[in-house]
C-alpha cells in the first residue's frame, strides 16, 4: 500500500524543474520507482507530489557521438543499456555490470539516473561510470552544467542536485585504444557488499594509465588516487607484486564501514582481493586483443 | 505541453485503458494504486501473489508488453495504453501453455506459490531467448526464489520448455 500522492506528468525539463521548485520537498521525480517507491510502500519516506520524468522526451535512450562517447539518457532502462548492440560491443563492461543489476524485474523498469540519483551506496553503475571519466549533465530551468558522475555523490542517498535540478544525461567517453576495464562485486545479500571498477591502459609494456573506482563499502564510491598512483607507470611485470599495496592503500582510503553486508576489515580484504583479480582482467583481455 | 506561467496540474487519478490477458479494461485508477492491488482487488486475478513486496522474490511477476515486472512495486496507471498477462491468460482453456505442460512434467512445484511468477518469468525468458544456455536460464531466473523445490525440476522444466518451443513448428 502507498500512501496517496498526486502525479505531475511534465513535458518538457524546464516544466519538471518548475514543479520541484515550486513544491520543494513536497514533491520528487519518479522514474522506475524500483527504490523511491519501496522506500514510500515502507512509510520511511512521503511525498505529497511525484513527478514522473519518463513523459519528457529526449530522457530515454542510448546514443553515440562521432568520437565514440556513450550518451544515455537518465531515465534509460538498465535493461536497454544491458540489450543494446552497440553497448555491449563498444563498452562490453558497462553492459555486464548493467546486466549484473539486482533482477530482470529491476532492471526492466529502474533507470540508470534514478540510480546514480538515489545515492544508494550498494549499487554499481556510480562506481563503475567513475574509471570512464564519465560525466553527468544537469539541468534546471534556465541552466546546465556537467559534472563529474563521482561528484554527484555526497552522502548515502544524498547527491549534490539543487532541489530544482534533474539529472538528464551521462556522457560516458570510450577509454584509449589500448584500454580495458573490469568490473569485479562481491555480496551474499541482494545488494553487493564491495564492488571495485579498474581501468587499465598500456603503452610499450607499461601501464600508461590506471584507474580504480571502489563502491559499497563506504558512503559514496570514489576514485582511489592512492592506489592509482603505486600502478601507473609500472612496467607489466611489476604490477603483480604491487597489487597487493595498491589494494591496501584503496581500501583503507575507502571509508569501510560494518553493517549487514559484512564488517568494515572483511570489505576492506575484499577490495584487495576484487581489484587483483579485475586488473589481471582488464590486462588479460588487453593480451587477448593484442595478440598477432 | 502547457506554456510558462500556466500552472500544471496534479492527478489524482489517471484514466488507463490496458488490454489484460487479451481484454481490454478501461480503468481510472488512484495514481498511488499499486498493479498487485489492481489485478487481486478489481480484477480477481488472484494468481498474483504478494511475497517479498520488495521486488526480490518474483512471486508477483506478470508480463507487460511481454516484459517481467513486479506487480507488487509498479502503479498500476504505468500499464495504460499496453498489454498486461497473467498466469490467468496464458492455457487456451483446457490446453496448458508449454511452459506449464514442462512444469506439471518436470514435478517443478511444490506448495505453488511461486509458480506463477516462475512461469511467466519462463515466458518473457523464451520469448526473447529461445534457446537459452543453462547458464542464460539461471541468470535471468535469479529473481525468482522458490523455498520448496531446491530449483533443479524448474532448470529441468525451463529448459525442456524451451527445446519444446524451440522445436514446435510456427
Amino acid at each position: 500500500m502507498l500512501r496517496p500522492f498526486e502525479l505531475y506528468e511534465p513535458s518538457s525539463v524546464a516544466e519538471a524543474s518548475e514543479l520541484l521548485a515550486r513544491h520543494g520537498d513536497a514533491a520528487r521525480l519518479y522514474a522506475g520507482g524500483t527504490e523511491l517507491l519501496l522506500a514510500m510502500k515502507e512509510g520511511l519516506i512521503h511525498y505529497d507530489y511525484l513527478v514522473n520524468v519518463k513523459t519528457i522526451p529526449g530522457l530515454t535512450g542510448v546514443r553515440f557521438d562521432a568520437d565514440g562517447t556513450l550518451r544515455i539518457g537518465a531515465a534509460t532502462p538498465h535493461r536497454a543499456v544491458e540489450r543494446d548492440p552497440r553497448v555491449r560491443e563498444r563498452f562490453p563492461v558497462i553492459a555486464r555490470a548493467e546486466r549484473d543489476v539486482a533482477n530482470v524485474r529491476v532492471r526492466e523498469v529502474g533507470t540508470l539516473g534514478g540510480n546514480l540519483c538515489f545515492a544508494e551506496p550498494h549499487s554499481d553503475p556510480g562506481t563503475l561510470l567513475q574509471i570512464f571519466d564519465a560525466a553527468a549533465r544537469i539541468e534546471r530551468k534556465g541552466g546546465t552544467r556537467e559534472i563529474p558522475v563521482g561528484a554527484l555523490f555526497v552522502g548515502p542517498f544524498e547527491t549534490c542536485l539543487g532541489p530544482d535540478e534533474i539529472l538528464t544525461e551521462v556522457a560516458i567517453p570510450p577509454l584509449p585504444a589500448r584500454g580495458a576495464a573490469a568490473y569485479r562485486k562481491f555480496g551474499f545479500l541482494e545488494r553487493p557488499s564491495v564492488g571495485v571498477a579498474v581501468a587499465v591502459v598500456l603503452d610499450d609494456g607499461h601501464v600508461a594509465d590506471v584507474r580504480i573506482a571502489v563502491g559499497c563499502i563506504g558512503p559514496v564510491p570514489r576514485r582511489m588516487p592512492d592506489a592509482e598512483a603505486v600502478l601507473r607507470g609500472r612496467a607489466i611485470e611489476e604490477t603483480h607484486a604491487v597489487l597487493s599495496e595498491a589494494g591496501r592503500l584503496a581500501a583503507r582510503a575507502a571509508d569501510a564501514v560494518s553493517d549487514l553486508h559484512g564488517s568494515a576489515d572483511y570489505k576492506q580484504h575484499l577490495v584487495g582481493v576484487l581489484l587483483r583479480r579485475g586488473f589481471e582482467e582488464a590486462l588479460t583481455a588487453l593480451a587477448v586483443r593484442e595478440r598477432p | 505541453m502547457s506554456s510558462a506561467g500556466e500552472a500544471m496540474s496534479a492527478a489524482r487519478e489517471i484514466r488507463t485503458a490496458v488490454i489484460v490477458n487479451g481484454v481490454r479494461h478501461d480503468l481510472t485508477v488512484p495514481v498511488s494504486e499499486l498493479l498487485i492491488d489492481c489485478l487481486r482487488d478489481r480484477l480477481g486475478l488472484l494468481g498474483v501473489k504478494k511475497s517479498c513486496d520488495v521486488q526480490v522474490c518474483g512471486a508477483c511477476t506478470v508480463l507487460l508488453d511481454g516484459r517481467p515486472v513486479s506487480a507488487c512495486t509498479l502503479p498500476a496507471f504505468e500499464t495504460r495504453g499496453k498489454e498486461l498477462r497473467t498466469i490467468e491468460g496464458l492455457a487456451d482453456g483446457d490446453m496448458l501453455h508449454p511452459v506449464q505442460e514442462a512444469f506439471v512434467e518436470h514435478g517443478a512445484l511444490q506448495c505453488g506459490f511461486c509458480t506463477p511468477g516462475m512461469i511467466l518469468a519462463t515466458v518473457a525468458l523464451l520469448e526473447e531467448n529461445p534457446s537459452p544456455t543453462e547458464d542464460e536460464v539461471k541468470h535471468y531466473m535469479r529473481g525468482n526464489i522458490c523455498r520448496c523445490t531446491g530449483y533443479k525440476r524448474i532448470l529441468e522444466a525451463i529448459l525442456a520448455a524451451g527445446r519444446r518451443l524451440a522445436g514446435a513448428p510456427r
